[in-house]
């Protein structure tokens, strides 16, 4: 009972303690088990928070028992725990995964750092979710992205420094502007607990300072969740990443990003001054919508795959924040429902293409290596390399294939869901033209998934390869979120339940 | 005008430099001056933050019968670890720019862009 009572602080406590474990033991393996101990942990108190929520209701933690306002709060909602649920368990899936991942990216006397920061920023996004006080939320964001630019950065491609460096000024100016935007609303109301800043916030909220707040922190959280104009940071640093990472950050970074927006939106500024007094709504359409179709355009024309999938990322984003802007029940319920289905669709792809590389790297596979150039450097999944890959790989190659399917959103894969309820939200608004919109780029979608099938199935493989699976260390971590995509494609009880009832408690205005 | 300049002489000096840090952070290619625009900006909002919550002649918030004007502290420890993250971003932003001096040999971005553009165009290009 009194350990239950305190799940919502272990839930970030136990991977926070798990990093600087990693670092004192200073040994691959060891740190290795104690951050998975911590992941999987936080995995079970998430999963138990969630079925407590169910129950109860929205859980109120006080840390150290200073009651809210004045101590700092952690509040798990319907929301939070579900957002809880998907960081989790991507970072447990993930983590067993990274093991024999990045014994091939990562030079070993850097292992145990890869598992230190790794606890460190899983420690950061569950916090970013399960906190109720502004300010905390601002340092568990930079405790996240300050070690995400160090795990970008141990990428074996040079290329990985310039990104990690790039996303390091977007993502410092980001967080900035969200702080300013936080100081504007304590000066405006002295406080800081979420909760209590809703109820404050209605006797000031046409007050110019409150205005610039909501500016400062849309346009911060929009830099992290890379919103359309502003995702220049996110192509490069998901190529470059090491694969693990690079499917740890799709399923969970920008998503916890977008939580934070909805959080501000919905239960800090509130429905009536975003939808009805300010053309929010609108600018957030336009942009998802050039999102959906400039970066899915973008996407089809790339060469290396991670950084396909990565521009496909930016367009799935369109339709998370294309959801938020409708302000209805199906709206918000798709924004969240696809968050949690991309989330673990793109991770899936990230873990099978890592796979992918690895395989490639077999001595045997791949046919010019040439002579001493750089040859620690893994292959690039680049189109000419990936020429009939079904015959040498096809489990792999299959997995790509289902979770492409889900991000075309066909019936039967997690990412039909989302759509579906994006459809529906359009046209109780009677705006036809977006149902069009949303069909149409779920073609680009087909185009650039339909690129690598063309490539991989119907190209005729070089001579003289042999099979190459990549290891069932890799291979089983990466086809269990495969099936848990078309688990959630089926099985929507748990998702499109949970999304709608978020749904229903945060959307109170709109339809 | 000139009353109403000084009454908001700290804002007016926190904008300031929150343009300025913003401006070199953009306009700059040097890795390293993009850092100092980077910590100029930061500092812009440890200003912001702290200058509201000083009051003339307001004392720390002691419990005695002799102080009755108190300056509101929580500004500063908000701050105080506000301090901690810029110094930390800071640091790995200049870690990152010695390691990409050596793997590129330069810190000037447009020099970074040309050499990967080439790679770039190396590995497109070949069959």
């Amino acid at each position: 009972m009194s350990l239950a009572a305190h799940l919502p602080a272990l839930q970030v406590v136990l991977p926070l303690l798990s990093a600087p474990l990693a670092v004192l033991l200073r040994h691959g393996g060891l740190a290795f088990a104690i951050v998975t101990a911590g992941a999987w942990s936080a995995f079970a108190a998430a999963i138990a928070l969630w079925l407590q929520v169910g129950e109860t209701g929205a859980i109120s933690y006080h840390i150290g028992n200073w009651p809210p306002p004045w101590g700092i709060e952690y509040r798990v909602d319907r929301l939070a725990s579900f957002i809880l649920l998907l960081v989790a368990g991507t970072a447990a899936v993930v983590l067993p995964y990274s093991r024999a991942s990045i014994a091939r990216e990562i030079p070993r006397e850097l292992h145990y750092l890869y598992y230190a920061m790794f606890g460190l920023c899983l420690a950061g996004l569950l916090g970013i979710v399960v906190t109720g006080d502004a300010f905390n939320i601002f340092v568990f964001l930079e405790i996240s992205s300050l070690s995400t630019y160090v795990m970008i950065a141990l990428g074996r491609d040079r290329r990985a420094l310039a990104a990690s460096y790039r996303y390091l000024i977007m993502g410092t100016i980001g967080a900035t502007f969200f702080v300013i935007g936080i100081g504007f609303l304590y000066l405006m109301t002295g406080t800081l607990n979420l909760v209590d800043l809703a109820e404050r916030m209605r006797s000031v909220e046409s007050s110019r300072p409150v205005l610039a707040a909501l500016a400062f922190i849309t346009v911060g959280v929009s830099l992290k969740l890379a919103l359309f104009p502003l995702h220049q940071w996110l192509p490069n640093a998901y190529t470059y990443a090491p694969s693990a990472v690079t499917a740890f950050l799709a399923a969970t970074a920008t998503k916890v990003s977008v939580y934070v927006l909805i959080r501000f939106w919905y239960s800090v500024f509130g429905e009536t001054l975003i939808f009805h007094r300010l053309p929010l709504p609108q600018i957030l359409l336009l942009l998802s919508l050039a999102a959906m179709f400039a970066a899915s355009f973008t996407a089809i024309f790339q060469d290396n795959l991670k950084r396909l999938f990565a521009y496909s990322s930016v367009g799935q984003i369109g339709y998370i924040t294309l959801g938020m802007s409708f302000d209805s029940v199906s709206g918000l319920t798709a924004a969240v429902v696809h968050l949690f289905n991309h989330g673990i669709t793109k991770a899936a792809i990230f873990l099978l293409i890592g796979g992918l590389v690895v395989g490639l790297a077999k001595p045997d596979a791949h046919r010019d290596a040439p002579a001493g150039s750089r040859d620690a450097v893994p292959p690039a999944p680049t189109f000419d390399r990936l020429a009939g890959l079904a015959q040498r790989m096809p489990l792999t190659c299959f997995g790509i294939v289902v979770a492409g399917l889900s991000l075309i959103g066909v019936p039967g894969t997690a990412g039909f869901v989302g759509k579906w309820y994006l459809i529906l939200a359009a046209m109780e608004k009677g705006q036809f033209w977006i149902v069009g919109a949303i069909l149409l780029s779920s073609l680009l979608a087909v185009a650039y998934v339909w690129r690598f099938v063309e490539v991989a199935y119907f190209r005729s493989p070089p001579a003289g390869c042999a099979r190459c699976e990549p290891p069932p260390g890799l291979l089983i971590p990466a086809w269990l979120l495969v099936g848990a995509t078309v688990w959630f494609g089926l099985d929507t009880s748990v998702t499109l339940g949970t999304a709608l009832d978020v749904a229903r408690q945060l959307v109170k205005v709109g339809a | 005008m000139s009353g109403g300049l000084l009454e908001h002489f700290s804002h007016i000096v926190a904008v300031l430099l929150m343009v300025a840090g913003l401006h070199v952070v953009m306009a700059r290619g040097n890795l390293i001056k993009k850092l100092v625009g980077l910590s100029i900006f930061q500092t812009s909002v440890y200003l912001l933050y702290i200058a509201p919550g000083k009051l003339i002649g307001g004392t720390a918030p002691i419990l005695a019968p002799e102080y009755a004007l108190y300056s509101n502290p929580l500004p500063h420890v908000l701050i105080l670890t506000a301090i901690v993250v810029g110094v930390a971003t800071l640091a790995l932003g200049l870690a990152l720019a010695v390691r990409i001096r050596e793997a590129y040999g330069t810190i000037e971005e447009d020099e970074i862009t040309a050499a990967d553009n080439a790679v770039q165009d190396a590995e497109g290009a070949k069959p």
